[in-house]
């Protein structure tokens, strides 16, 4: 909380502090399906396709190792790796970028 | 042996015992800037007033050479003692005796003083200040904590259960705080958390501090898992004190009253109220006017901060408040300050205590992440607690009582006993832009200058229904009333209500949203 600011509730505008969890909140975008994200964190343990190749939906991607499971990620669809953001044994935020498609 | 000789082996003994983990552990305590679990009874209670239960007691372990080794009361130092020459039960976990770690037989002597807290009818005071389970006790450990949540869980609402946390608390010991009533921190010295720093960097790959994890602040102001936050242990233990001031000792009883007095000359609400509707004020400079000294104690002052919630009193006798705070996120209603007061609402209901609510409330806050953080369920939780009470209801809606917030905030609806209102209160089912832009949409649309048309409509609709007294000529609100006589009309409600009983439908118990 610093100085007041105006906050817009349903058209009416108030001034008022705002909070740290609120300037803070994470802006909402939408779930890119050509985007592969951890969904736990964890580390990467197998990674089957590298940059380039054409995956069908449902062919493995990799496996990523979280409280002591091993996780196996399939393509959600078919089309060609642009890029692969991990390597093996590699350490992962939730939400990390891993794999793009094109 | 002669009796003299018996008696002496007696000291011996009981002094041998009180030494919990001895010389080096009690300085290593010091070191780290904490008291031991002794020191801390003699600070917390009245003088000399403690009694202490099972000193002798001894673990039952004997794998890991554990057979070999005395822990003195088991880690634990339990018994009776008097808070302001009323009755408690307390213990004191012991860090210098094994880490203050949990095995059985030291939950069975907390187990046992639990179970003579709910009989007689006493609140029960935890101080927390261990390692966790007492590994080598394997299972039986997990048994303690077990048979330790499940009592906490039967007395809920039939005691107060207050837990201080004055060291590590830790894993599934973290549970048993989480569900007493009130949670009392101190600054440096109070760590909680589910999963340490070290699990979580090994497994996941974060890197996080003890402190920056689950330290006071944290959840002081983060996590809510906190009540009261203090810089030092005594200051952590006056809170305590003055805490057991507003509640009573059990739901059979009320709250002590006090020796009536008026509020603070310098709170004058008049000059706290600014003249437009969308600026802010200080929610507690209004509860300060209204309540006697001024003395009012907030809970949870750093989390949620867009609700207000504590205890004062008003005509000598304890009041819970819940009140929006403009100041901050103008006073809306969201995930965090709706789980905020839905609590306190049925700890007051629990415990005899009326309610006053002070409504000044936009409605809810928009957002994805709100919708996503199930502000459904969460702000259900408000309508199901005020809803549920069945303790004496006031609420005075001050300025701003919009939608889906004024029903929340205790309204008539929910079974508000009194509903007042100040002729600056606007009872409106939307604030009067949104509603003008809704209403008269195609008339705005179609207007050769839309804009002043807009203007026009917004104070139409502000002239007609931005006022209490739409809702006073429907019997929503029993009284629109100055602000000067405002004090005057809750200690009549309260004189009225007296005698309140309110049967409710037989049920084993609700099942509330969460």
């Amino acid at each position: 909380m610093n100085d007041r600011k105006k906050l817009n509730i349903d058209y009416t505008v108030y001034e008022t502090f705002l909070t740290k969890k609120f300037v803070n909140r994470k802006m909402y975008a939408p779930a890119d399906p050509k985007k592969i994200t951890a969904f736990i964190p964890g580390s990467i343990r197998e990674i089957y396709v590298r940059k380039g190749q054409k995956v069908k939906e449902g062919d493995p991607l990799f496996i990523l190792e979280a409280m002591k499971m091993r996780n196996s990620v399939y393509s959600p669809l078919n089309g060609k790796i642009k890029e692969v953001h991990m390597v093996s044994e590699q350490k992962v935020a939730k939400n990390q970028l891993l794999i793009e498609f094109e | 042996m002669s009796l003299k000789q018996k008696i002496l082996d007696f000291f011996t003994r009981k002094s041998t015992a009180s030494t919990g983990g001895g010389e080096k552990a009690i300085q290593k305590q010091a070191q780290m800037g904490k008291l031991t679990a002794r020191q801390r009874l003699e600070v917390l209670l009245d003088r000399n007033s403690f009694h202490e239960y099972d000193l002798f007691v001894q673990h039952k372990c004997k794998d890991f050479n554990m057979d070999t080794k005395t822990l003195h009361a088991d880690g634990v130092v339990t018994g009776t003692g008097m808070i302001e020459d009323h009755p408690v039960c307390v213990f004191a976990q012991d860090f210098t005796v094994a880490g203050g770690s949990l095995g059985l037989m030291h939950a069975r002597k907390i187990t046992k003083l639990m179970d003579h807290a709910i009989k007689m009818g006493m609140p029960l005071i935890g101080i927390n200040d261990s390692g966790g389970a007492r590994i080598q006790e394997g299972v039986n450990s997990l048994a303690g904590y077990g048979e330790i949540f499940y009592r906490n869980t039967l007395a809920s609402g039939v005691i107060p259960q207050i837990s201080i946390v004055l060291g590590p608390c830790a894993g599934g010991a973290v549970y048993s705080p989480a569900l007493t009533d009130f949670v009392f921190v101190v600054d440096k010295i109070s760590k909680m958390f589910i999963t340490g720093p070290e699990v979580i960097k090994t497994v996941l790959g974060e890197d996080i501090s003890m402190e920056d994890l689950g330290g006071a602040k944290v959840q002081n102001e983060v996590s809510g898992n906190a009540h009261f936050y203090a810089r030092t242990e005594m200051e952590c233990f006056d809170q305590v004190k003055r805490l057991f001031t507003f509640i009573p000792w059990s739901n059979r009883k009320k709250p002590d009253p006090f020796p009536p007095k008026s509020p603070k000359a310098k709170f004058n609400i008049n000059n706290i109220i600014p003249a437009e509707a969308n600026k802010p004020y200080d929610i507690r400079d209004i509860i300060k006017a209204l309540v006697d000294d001024s003395d009012f104690l907030e809970i949870q002052e750093s989390w949620a901060a867009n609700i207000v919630i504590g205890f004062a009193r008003i005509n000598g006798d304890t009041v819970g408040i819940i009140g929006n705070q403009p100041m901050v996120l103008a006073g809306v209603l969201d995930v965090d300050s709706s789980d905020k007061a839905a609590r306190f609402i049925r700890f007051c209901d629990a415990f005899n205590i009326p309610l006053l609510t002070l409504v000044d409330i936009p409605g809810y806050l928009p957002g994805v992440d709100q919708e996503h953080a199930g502000v459904i369920r969460h702000g259900a939780k408000v309508l199901y607690a005020y809803s549920e009470a069945s303790v004496t209801k006031i609420t005075l809606i001050l300025r701003k009582a919009y939608g889906g917030g004024y029903i929340a905030m205790c309204s008539r609806h929910l079974g508000a006993d009194f509903v007042f209102a100040w002729p600056t209160a606007e009872i409106a089912v939307m604030g009067p832009e949104g509603a003008a832009n809704i209403i008269f949409k195609s008339e705005i649309a179609e207007a050769p200058d839309p804009d002043e048309m807009r203007k026009l409509k917004v104070q139409e609709y502000t002239e007609k229904f931005a006022n209490p007294y739409v809702a006073a000529s429907n019997g929503h609100i029993d009284a629109v009333i100055d602000t000067e006589e405002t004090r005057e009309a809750i200690i009549h409600s309260l004189k009225v209500a007296a005698q309140k009983r309110e049967p409710r439908p037989f049920k084993k118990h609700g099942v509330p949203p969460n």
